[in-house]
């Protein structure tokens, strides 16, 4: 009710206050994705000193620059390659991923196909705005058919991609969906994540106040959280190939797929534990080669 | 880290003595993809990091391998990465990611015919440049130019400390000759060797800052899990990590980038020079390239031309002084390469109005007959 | 005297209550709060703070639940609750 000093917020102690204010718009969703973040890591009562954060470029890519954690932020694609390393090399760490739709998808497409039939141990969140944000509005994946952006002015001719349908289909072993508004589930989500051991992926569908707002529904980031609000609904028993976001369709929120398979580790750790002779025993029938 | 114990004296393979030059450096991470001709050094790490609880790992492409190793590095286990030139080019971005957040890691190009795909197997030296300017931007590059086997081992070994102490990527340029050639490799006991282990901070959490160069140009590194909870970007930064968009900030960084090499030059350069003393022509060579010379030399030597060999074992920081000074002193140099004119680029910069340098190309695929080298220092001799 | 259950009434129950801070200056007027508080707790007000937006009051803290949504809602982490609980009856 007033102006008291005295107390801190309670997100204070994990964000590079330095560093505030952020440069997130106003009505933009990552804020509250950044604090849902926060807290489900606290709720998963992970050892924050050993949490890492990698991110890739664009606006959801600052996330590793303002979160009080060891993070990285790397070049345009590449952050789940990077965050493979970081996790195998020290396989105490839990490393997120935390990047946007089209650093993801589109440049780092590859990676995260391939990290996802791997089954690396590591956790994906994108962010989802159905556009190009950092660079000022152009065309992404997940652009849905005929919206308009400042690289398809005529209105998007392409399909989007699905981006829990790629996901799943990949084989990662956790996919679910939230919206920016949906933050107790999100926070859920993500102490079961951080918990989980395998490639677990989670898509975030956020408000783009600046660019996806004012070139398609004229309103703010306010009137499209809204409207997403309105828009979606919960079916954790949904295929998540058969839920695509367009403009105006539902958007089917939940946990798809949670399963249990063996990480890239644990195949590495079967696979040579009883074929690999180690160093000390190799060495006893060594032989000029 | 397990500590390999392998030793002895053996009749391998140059790809095979780079990677237990690597292991035997300490390097238990590698990220790599296939491509002929540095396929042999992932087989080899596949086979031997599991014997040391190592990590190795076939990405997808060269881009995830680059990306990788620094994010392995981060973690606090030293990596490595091999590829051609065709590799080079698609990894080059994180190369620049891994100069600007100042990684320490290796990448080891066994240079093959080019342009584009080229000829896989077959051999060239035509990506000298490359390794010193091949990603956007500026920043200090250091590149080792190995002859043999037995020089892939121990200059692996070199490579792994440099870029230890002055925290990049370091190259290993050597080529599908000295890669696929098979020698006499001595691999010496542990205890035997001389490797820099990584040092890390020894400041407090809270006086941290990841890029605090008071006292040196070399920041002091923290991996990450330490509880240090630092920010690295590949955006220009201060030191306090976080990126900074201001001119003050990026003339301060640049310049630190390219400094902490070219300061440190003289630590880092090095060469083999027989005979440069009294000599009228030198022969500037590295890599394979310096093993067929000899013959030249000789047979140089024998119609009375005094000529000085000069090979340079890091070809990047180029060691500008060497030439300068030798420029003043010798009818000019000659430098026989695998390419169309790189590293003799460097020379006549350097040698500049004192003295003629003398290209002998080759464009790849073969390497040079000795009668063309001594036509052309006869050339050069003749030019005084 | 030992009860073998406690009496109807002997023990008061505990109210949540406590406090909403709002810290003006980092507000950029969004609106999350004001629109997807469940209990409608919330409003813009008509002051200006130093960014030019309009942060949000408090219309009647007797509505609020102490949930915490507009604490975890808040883009700009300008928004806090801070909860009490104390015996009923006591304010």
């Amino acid at each position: 009710m007033q102006n008291n000093k005295k107390k801190h917020h309670p997100m204070e102690k994990f964000l590079r206050m330095d560093r505030m204010p952020h440069i997130w718009c106003p009505s933009c969703g990552l804020g509250s994705i950044v604090t849902a973040f926060m807290k489900g890591l606290g709720k998963a009562e992970i050892d924050i000193n050993k949490v890492a954060v990698v991110s890739g470029i664009g606006c959801t890519g600052r996330v590793a620059g303002y979160v009080r954690l060891d993070s990285y932020h790397t070049t345009h694609g590449r952050a789940i390659p990077f965050a493979t390393g970081l996790k195998l090399a020290n396989r105490d760490l839990t490393v997120a991923v935390i990047s946007g739709d089209g650093d993801l998808f589109a440049i780092g497409g590859n990676h995260l196909i391939h990290a996802a039939r791997r089954n690396v141990d590591i956790n994906v969140i994108c962010v989802n705005n159905f556009i190009y944000g950092m660079t000022g509005g152009q065309n992404a994946p997940t652009t849905p058919l005929g919206a308009y952006s400042s690289t398809a002015p005529y209105g998007n001719y392409e399909e989007p991609f699905n981006l829990v349908g790629v996901a799943a289909a990949a084989g990662a072993s956790y996919v679910a969906r939230w919206t920016a508004l949906h933050l107790r589930r999100l926070t859920d989500s993500i102490d079961e994540m951080a918990k989980k051991k395998g490639f677990c992926f989670l898509e975030v569908v956020s408000p783009c106040a600046t660019v996806f707002a004012r070139k398609n529904k004229g309103g703010t980031g306010l009137d499209l959280l809204k409207e997403y609000k309105d828009r979606s609904v919960i079916d954790h028993s949904a295929d998540p190939q058969a839920i695509p976001l367009g403009m105006t369709n539902e958007i089917v929120c939940g946990v798809f797929v949670n399963k249990d398979k063996p990480t890239f580790w644990e195949n590495v750790e079967n696979g040579t534990s009883r074929r690999v002779k180690k160093e000390k025993l190799y060495l006893k029938d060594i032989k000029i080669l | 880290m397990v500590r390999s114990n392998f030793h002895g004296e053996f009749f391998i393979q140059g790809d095979i003595a780079c990677a237990e030059g690597a292991i035997a450096a300490g390097c238990r991470f590698f990220g790599g993809y296939p491509i002929t001709p540095a396929s042999e050094i992932a087989e080899r790490m596949a086979f031997r990091l599991p014997q040391l609880d190592g990590v190795f790992v076939q990405f997808e492409d060269e881009i995830a391998s680059m990306a990788s190793i620094l994010g392995a590095s981060w973690a606090g286990v030293k990596s490595m990465t091999a590829t051609s030139g065709p590799g080079i080019s698609l990894m080059l971005e994180n190369i620049g990611l891994g100069m600007m957040m100042e990684t320490p890691c290796v990448v080891v190009n066994v240079q093959r015919g080019s342009p584009s795909t080229g000829l896989p197997t077959s051999w060239g030296q035509s990506d000298m440049m490359q390794a010193r300017w091949g990603s956007h931007g500026d920043y200090g590059s250091i590149a080792i130019a190995p002859k043999s086997p037995q020089e892939l081992f121990d200059l692996t070994i070199v490579a792994f400390n440099y870029s230890e102490k002055y925290r990049l990527p370091v190259f290993i340029m050597t080529d599908a000759v000295v890669g696929h050639m098979t020698e006499k490799v001595v691999i010496p006991t542990p205890d035997k060797l001389n490797v820099l282990d990584r040092k890390y901070t020894d400041k407090k959490p809270q006086e941290y800052q990841p890029y605090d160069c008071k006292n040196s140009m070399i920041p002091d590194f923290a991996k990450a899990g330490d509880g240090y909870r630092y920010h690295s970007t590949g955006l220009t930064h201060d030191h306090r990590g976080y990126p900074d968009m201001s001119e003050q900030c990026q003339i301060q960084l640049v310049n630190r980038l390219i400094d902490k090499i070219k300061k440190n030059s003289s630590d880092i350069i090095l060469t083999e020079e027989k005979e440069l003393d009294g000599a009228d022509v030198v022969v500037v060579s590295y890599g394979i390239t310096s093993r067929t010379v000899i013959p030249a030399i000789h047979t140089a030597r024998k119609k009375g031309i005094k000529v000085g060999y000069l090979r340079l074992i890091t070809v990047w920081p180029f060691p500008e002084e060497k030439i300068k000074k030798l420029s003043e002193q010798v009818a000019g140099f000659v430098v026989p390469e695998i390419n169309m004119g790189q590293v003799a680029l460097e020379v006549e910069r350097c040698a500049a109005k004192n003295a003629v340098t003398k290209l002998v190309p080759h464009p790849g695929g073969g390497i040079h007959k000795p009668e063309d080298i001594v036509k052309a220092i006869q050339e050069v001799a003749h030019a005084k | 005297m030992k009860y073998w259950e406690k009496p109807f009434g002997k023990v008061k129950p505990k109210i949540v209550t406590g406090d909403i801070i709002i810290i003006k200056d980092r507000c950029k007027g969004c609106s999350f709060c004001v629109e997807f508080c469940p209990n409608d707790v919330l409003e813009l007000s008509d002051e200006f703070n130093a960014k030019g937006y309009h942060p949000p009051r408090v219309i009647d803290i007797d509505r609020c639940a102490f949930d915490g949504l507009c604490e975890t809602l808040c883009p700009d982490s300008a928004i806090f609750v801070v909860r009490k609980e104390v015996d009923f009856g006591k304010k």
